[in-house]
């Protein structure tokens, strides 16, 4: 069906071009980041091997939090300005219209918390192969996130100060990718196996990918009624 | 056959129906529900003998066991009911989801205490992070948290039904994964077996008084349920006349 393949590039087209418009906003969430790994030795102190031992849970929990952050705005401006209802209205499939900003949300929000992981890694005195590992977690997982995180940001669209109430709702729902993510870096820190982890993330993603988008498309219908 | 049993539910999901159904069957739930439990409880406090290795610390169970059970089902309950509301546009189901949402919680919150206050002298600690079902109950409660939260920040009850209830379904995919990451999580510390698998069966004497309370609870938890529901939907119908006349104290229409 190409009707729907152009509605879906052109979404994420419009998406990604909104969002090199406003640079901040896709910088915002990165430095949030940066700014919670650092917390972690500020609180705990500057022991390498203690460092060491909580690297990858930090890193997860602040990705994590991170990709929170920037879920609020995922379908929000296009509320208020009422172009949302428009691509209601469109009558192209609206699982295809979420699933196009939610490919944006993950390129402009999580693909860089991929890239720039690894710094925050190598600070944490994380071996080379260990990264490697935390860098293909955080890509499986981000993709998760941003894609359960839609069905969330779609529910509170509506609701007026819906920030607190969308961590409330997401949050529970993604401790499994942080169990996994986190513990798959920690037994790779280990030398042991870890791939049972990585396959995981990976059935998580893409069974998020065939249900979500239909979970997030009929929130966002309920909360445009 | 099928056709009456089609007509009864359809009757069934008409709220002056619901509601003068629901009267006559609350105390044939409620009354055998409270005697199961009385007796359970008895039996399981003053006639069970002693456990060999836990002694007394172990008749926690007979209110632990069947709360950690309903806080389950009752998240089951909501999401089907839940996902009926949704698919069928049954109201009475939206009403039930909402209804039963407090209740698993308060179940969910029953089955921790309890489990932690048995942990206390069994584990030496109130809060044991190795124990995967602890865990994963307390993710549950987060769930019934987000769902009561999302439903009380939309003020229009149609909206609100819907929107909690797409929430209700995607938890209830996530609820088996939760509790398989929390096992494969917990399994990875070493030696905090606390709960041996396959200990030895449990006695006759101890085993009857703790059914007697898993149906009675059960029960119990039904009648709740369904006195919550008739609440619900009093409040939901307050500007239909079978309402009003019921409050003037006509029978309803």
């Amino acid at each position: 069906m190409p009707g729907m393949i152009t509605a879906f590039v052109a979404t994420t087209q419009r998406e990604l071009l909104l969002s090199l418009r406003r640079p901040g906003d896709m910088l915002n969430p990165l430095v949030f980041f940066l700014m919670v790994s650092t917390l972690f030795p500020l609180a705990i102190g500057p022991d390498n091997e203690t460092l060491k031992e909580i690297g990858p849970g930090v890193t997860w929990v602040a990705a994590l939090l991170a990709m929170l952050l920037s879920l609020n705005s995922l379908f929000m401006s296009d509320y208020e300005d009422g172009s949302l209802e428009q691509l209601l209205l469109s009558g192209q499939p609206l699982p295809v219209i979420g699933l196009g900003k939610t490919l944006a949300h993950w390129l402009v929000t999580g693909l860089p918390l991929v890239i720039v992981a690894p710094i925050v890694a190598v600070t944490y005195r994380l071996p080379n192969e260990v990264i490697v590992v935390m860098m293909m977690t955080l890509l499986l997982g981000t993709i998760s996130l941003s894609l359960l995180g839609a069905i969330g940001a779609a529910l509170t669209v509506g609701i007026h100060r819906g920030t607190a109430l969308l961590s409330l709702l997401v949050l529970p729902l993604s401790m499994p990718l942080l169990i996994f993510g986190a513990r798959t870096v920690a037994l790779a820190a280990g030398n042991e196996v870890y791939s049972a982890g990585i396959f995981f993330l990976a059935a998580y993603a893409v069974g998020a990918l065939t249900l979500a988008p239909f979970a997030t498309a009929a929130a966002l219908r309920i909360s445009n009624e | 056959m099928w056709n009456t049993i089609w007509t009864f539910f359809h009757k069934l999901a008409s709220p002056p129906h619901f509601y003068r159904i629901s009267a006559i069957l609350l105390p044939w739930i409620a009354i055998p529900g409270y005697l199961l439990v009385a007796w359970g409880t008895y039996n399981g406090l003053f006639v069970a003998p002693e456990d060999y290795q836990q002694k007394d610390a172990f008749r926690i169970i007979y209110v632990h066991v069947p709360s950690a059970y309903l806080s389950m089902m009752a998240y089951m309950i909501m999401a089907i009911s839940a996902g009926i509301g949704l698919i069928w546009r049954m109201k009475l189901a939206h009403a039930v989801a909402a209804a039963a949402a407090p209740i698993g919680a308060a179940f969910t919150f029953l089955a921790l205490a309890t489990g932690s206050i048995w942990g206390r002298p069994m584990w030496g600690t109130w809060w044991e992070w190795g124990d995967p079902r602890l865990t994963s109950e307390l993710i549950l409660l987060f769930l019934y948290f987000g769902y009561m939260a999302l439903r009380s920040s939309i003020s229009d009850t149609a909206k609100a039904d819907k929107a909690s209830a797409v929430l209700a379904m995607v938890g209830a995919i996530n609820v088996p994964i939760i509790h398989f990451s929390v096992v494969w999580w917990t399994s990875l510390h070493q030696g905090k077996t606390l709960l041996a698998e396959g200990g030895p069966a449990i006695d006759a004497g101890m085993l009857y008084p703790l059914l007697a309370n898993i149906f009675g609870f059960s029960l119990i938890f039904g009648s709740m349920l369904l006195r919550r529901v008739r609440t619900e939907v009093l409040f939901r119908e307050r500007r239909k006349r079978w309402v009003k006349e019921l409050a003037l104290g006509g029978q309803p229409a």
